[in-house]
């Protein structure tokens, strides 16, 4: 089974768009992703939490006025929990992510060339594998589809405001500690 | 896609204004690039327009697991078609794989755009901490790495971008107890092996 061409080409164009932004990013960098998780570069984080800031607002008031529909990941614990554990310790040997891998890729970064063909290895180890450690997974607890305002019975808008607010707040830590050391990459 | 343009100048406005602040030139960032707020904005914008044209969302390590089991196909058919997860899911090229291809693609092109093509082997950061020579171990570690990285992401159903960016925006409880694993994982390893 195939996708649709439309469908294709815009995964091709959407990964185009993230390719081209990651670069400019610097996230497709050793330094950038090992200086964050040292927590001596902070490029990574001020992405993630503009991105996460910007995209609840844009995809929540999409879903509130029935444009789209949510994609959450279930909260199974055991698979969350390992399965993240070993993600970060890979993180910090491979220095790039599986997206920002690929960027580094297209940067022409060898070494990246090499950690690329080991996520497409551990990809279909973990898929081989699947017998094995899937019933051991399952076996913690899963407490399905689930959103932090639903879990908390609380006003999804407040978590949105609460994150702009956190993010506004990091983002003028950050540019003062800037302002004070030029040249600092934090 | 009125809420688009309605929530533009909004979402973006203090990060933006941020970035112009006069301490930060564009000197400050190397090889062509911008700014991380407006990096994290146009990301935040991109996972919004993915949710919306393609019905998915923005994530990257699914692509792999197909790629995986296209390449399987080739090198071992008979095994790879006794896997139940490729028999449910069957490798194809599909919108994932397209995406993988576009981000190489995107990547290239903004590299060459801003100067930033590079053909290097050992990262300097790297080098300082394991030495010049140290070639071949930094070869074997990142192959290690990634597949630990891609073993990790699958049984966590997601990566950076898919639960640390498109779940973490859908506020998932699941997303945010991976994306903290993440860094707990990767903090306790890079203390191990960049102490000084």
């Amino acid at each position: 089974m195939c996708d649709e061409p439309s469908k294709l080409v815009l995964g091709l164009f959407t990964g185009l768009v993230f390719g081209f932004v990651l670069q400019k990013g610097r996230v497709g960098k050793f330094p950038v992703i090992i200086g964050q998780i040292l927590q001596k570069r902070w490029t990574v984080v001020k992405i993630m939490l503009t991105a996460i800031v910007v995209g609840s607002v844009r995809v929540y008031t999409m879903v509130s006025l029935g444009m789209a529909q949510l994609h959450v990941k279930p909260a199974m614990f055991g698979g969350l929990i390992l399965g993240g554990l070993l993600f970060g310790i890979g993180m910090a040997l491979l220095g790039y992510c599986p997206g920002t891998s690929v960027a580094a890729c297209g940067e022409g970064k060898r070494d990246a060339m090499f950690g690329t063909v080991g996520v497409i290895t551990g990809a279909f180890a973990c898929v081989w594998l699947y017998p094995v450690h899937q019933p051991a997974l399952n076996s913690f607890p899963d407490w399905g589809k689930i959103t932090l305002p639903e879990l908390t019975t609380t006003s999804l808008w407040l978590w949105i405001l609460g994150l702009f607010v956190l993010a506004a707040a990091r983002a003028y830590v950050f540019e003062e500690t800037r302002r004070r050391s030029p040249g600092s990459y934090t | 896609m009125k809420p688009i343009l309605t929530f533009a100048p909004a979402a973006f406005s203090p990060f933006v204004t941020l970035a112009a602040e006069p301490g930060m030139s564009s000197l400050d960032y190397p090889g062509g690039s911008w700014s991380p707020y407006v990096v994290g904005a146009l990301i935040g914008v991109l996972s919004m327009l993915t949710f919306y044209f393609s019905n998915q969302p923005l994530g990257a390590s699914t692509g792999y697991a197909r790629l995986a089991g296209m390449i399987g196909r080739i090198v071992a058919p008979k095994h790879t078609q006794s896997l139940k997860y490729y028999q449910d899911n069957e490798p194809a090229v599909d919108w994932e794989v397209m995406l993988v291809a576009g981000v190489i693609l995107g990547a290239f092109v903004a590299a060459w755009q801003g100067g930033d093509l590079s053909s290097e082997w050992l990262p300097p950061m790297w080098a300082v901490r394991f030495g010049q020579d140290s070639l071949v171990p930094r070869l074997a570690v990142a192959l290690l790495g990634g597949v630990l990285v891609a073993f990790g992401a699958r049984l966590a159903g997601g990566c950076t971008s898919g639960h640390g960016i498109s779940g973490a925006l859908q506020l998932s409880v699941g997303s945010w107890i991976a994306l903290i694993c993440f860094f707990l994982g990767g903090i306790a390893a890079a203390m191990l092996m960049y102490r000084t």
